[in-house]
């Protein structure tokens, strides 16, 4: 982006910005084309999520406020943005304020490193997927603090379960990680999705098949790890009415949906990317080139996350100790063991990448 | 300069939010200054070019300890001005630590910048980062020369682990534990009975 910055500026001006300046205008043109569609996207798929609970419950859904409802979302924003934020009095202020803010921010800091195409990526980082593994192990952080500086019995209980539960499930997580990249050879995002091209049965052939239970242990976690429905136990309404989130009005409590629905959306371009070729088309079929990447990658997402949409109408929420059992007892297991067998496969028929 | 530039911000923040950690009235901000620490010792680390130590800074100690950190001492029912009794008594100690540990450093760094000889005497030279990410060059040293060590102290975490949860786990008498084979296992005859209750007479 900065290049282009500097073209424009030359052209315009006719002034040659310095190398300083290229970067920094670059880094910040960079971060807003993405910043600012992921936050459009948030608030498009918060309708898109209520369409299709409703479509599944056989209700309507939003569909008052501009065509197919499509505006609702802007409504709900201008509406909580109008509303007062209420600050108890026993709150910790400075905590209470900064958790909703922290929660909207580990959920944008993430996409820095997703490619949405070759080459077309903020920070092409070398520790891509240990970035991303660190950036939804930090989300966690706006749960607790603002459990504990609401001070309020509901709120606590909620962050307590947030924090064993997310620090459970990264555990699971991570070894998923780690059985992608010894298949890859490679802590880089863009060479994640690059080694999934042609390989058999076109580009998802290998990682789909070979890592398809890691896809449902990575899915499922990644619910856990969202506080998605079936494991929505921090704000369960009817056991701890909010959870964390009980002490919050308005446009404090509009930043953890924000926070939340761009988690969400960051796990679904996680779960493309990893096992299923990112921005690369189903098949390795030239014709389906001619489709800019970035779309791809959008049918992809948009796809996994109207899987956790049609999971939140269709499935009851978990007990905490069965929530507990399915990440201890058995997806550590069976990961570590997949991690077994995988490098074992590798090194054994010599198909490590070097 | 825009790296000196994120030195001395990261630098000075890292050493402000250490002495807040010490500093500090409430636990939990101790913590959360904590937690900055580290995010700034990881940005330093970024700045060195040594992203993979970075990212597991953040992964496992912002991510995982200082989780635990914050549960335990959000748990923990404190007496703030109790606990702020003894700073004096321990801070002539804490004070010598702190000076022994620093000038330890300071031989270590000197050493290295002092001697002249450091690229021929080390052990495993820093391949060119240009050329091998630092996961690979962690991984070159540390599952090779290094891969006993490295076990042994896997091994002396797991038996670490395995300790705590043999401390503390105990068994209590009138407990109701799901047992989910049990329950797989269950079929349609154990579950219920069919009755043919004649009418008049009950069961």
């Amino acid at each position: 982006m900065g290049k282009y910055i500097d073209i424009f500026i030359n052209w315009l001006f006719g002034y040659q910005l310095a190398d300083w300046a290229i970067l920094t205008f670059g880094t910040i043109a960079n971060v807003l084309v993405v910043a600012l569609p992921v936050l459009l996207a948030v608030a498009m798929i918060v309708w898109v999520d209520r369409k299709v609970w409703a479509a599944i419950q056989l209700r309507k859904g939003p569909n008052i406020v501009g065509p197919f409802g499509l505006l609702q979302s802007f409504a709900d924003g201008l509406k909580v943005f109008l509303k007062e934020t209420i600050i108890p009095a026993g709150a910790n202020k400075f905590l209470f304020l900064l958790a909703p803010g922290l929660s909207l921010i580990f959920g944008l800091v993430g996409w820095a490193v997703i490619p949405f195409g070759e080459g077309m990526v903020i920070s092409n980082l070398n520790v891509g997927i240990l970035y991303l593994f660190a950036v939804s192990s930090l989300a966690v952080y706006g749960i607790i603090i603002a459990g504990w500086a609401s001070n309020s019995r509901y709120a606590f209980l909620g962050a307590m379960r947030s924090a064993a539960q997310m620090v459970s499930y990264e555990v699971s997580i991570g070894f998923v990680l780690v059985t992608v990249l010894m298949c890859v050879g490679s802590l880089n995002l863009t060479d994640v999705v690059l080694a999934q091209k042609n390989v058999m049965f076109g580009v998802n052939g290998y990682f789909f098949s070979g890592l398809f239970p890691m896809f449902v242990i990575f899915f499922i976690s990644a619910l856990a790890e969202t506080n998605r429905t079936p494991f929505d136990l921090p704000e369960a309404e009817e056991e701890i009415v909010a959870g964390f989130q009980i002490e919050y009005s308005s446009m404090s409590m509009a930043l953890f949906y924000l926070g939340e629905y761009a988690t969400i959306i960051l796990m679904c371009a996680m779960i493309s990317i990893l096992f299923f070729g990112g921005w690369l088309p189903p098949f390795d079929w030239a014709p389906l080139y001619l489709i800019p990447g970035v779309i791809w990658l959008f049918i992809k997402i948009l796809f996994f996350f109207f899987c956790f949409a049609w999971i939140k109408a269709s499935v009851p929420r978990y007990r905490y100790d069965q929530l507990m059992r399915l990440g201890w007892k058995v997806f550590l297991p069976v990961s570590l063991l997949w991690v077994v067998l995988t490098s074992g496969y590798l090194v054994f028929f010599g198909k490590f990448a070097t | 300069m825009i790296a000196a530039i994120c030195f001395y911000i990261f630098a000075t923040i890292l050493v402000g939010s250490a002495i807040m950690v010490v500093f500090s009235k409430n636990p939990v901000h101790s913590v959360l200054f904590l937690i900055l620490a580290f995010f700034n010792a990881a940005g330093l680390f970024v700045l060195l070019g040594a992203e993979f130590i970075a990212m597991i800074l953040v992964i496992v100690y912002v991510g995982a300890v200082a989780v635990m950190f914050l549960f335990v001492v959000m748990m923990l029912d404190i007496n703030f001005t109790e606990l702020r009794k003894g700073v004096q008594d321990y801070l002539p100690i804490g004070l010598l630590i702190g000076v022994i540990l620093m000038v330890e450093m300071i031989f270590i760094v000197g050493g290295w910048h002092m001697s002249d000889g450091i690229a021929t005497i080390i052990l495993a030279p820093t391949p060119p980062l240009s050329e091998v990410t630092n996961t690979d060059a962690i991984g070159r040293i540390l599952y090779t020369d290094y891969i006993y060590l490295f076990q042994i102290a896997g091994l002396i975490l797991l038996v670490a682990m395995i300790g705590a949860i043999v401390l503390t786990h105990r068994k209590r008498a009138g407990v109701k534990k799901q047992n989910i084979g049990d329950q797989v296992r269950r079929r349609r005859g154990q579950a219920y009975e069919a009755i043919d209750v004649k009418p008049g007479q009950g069961i």
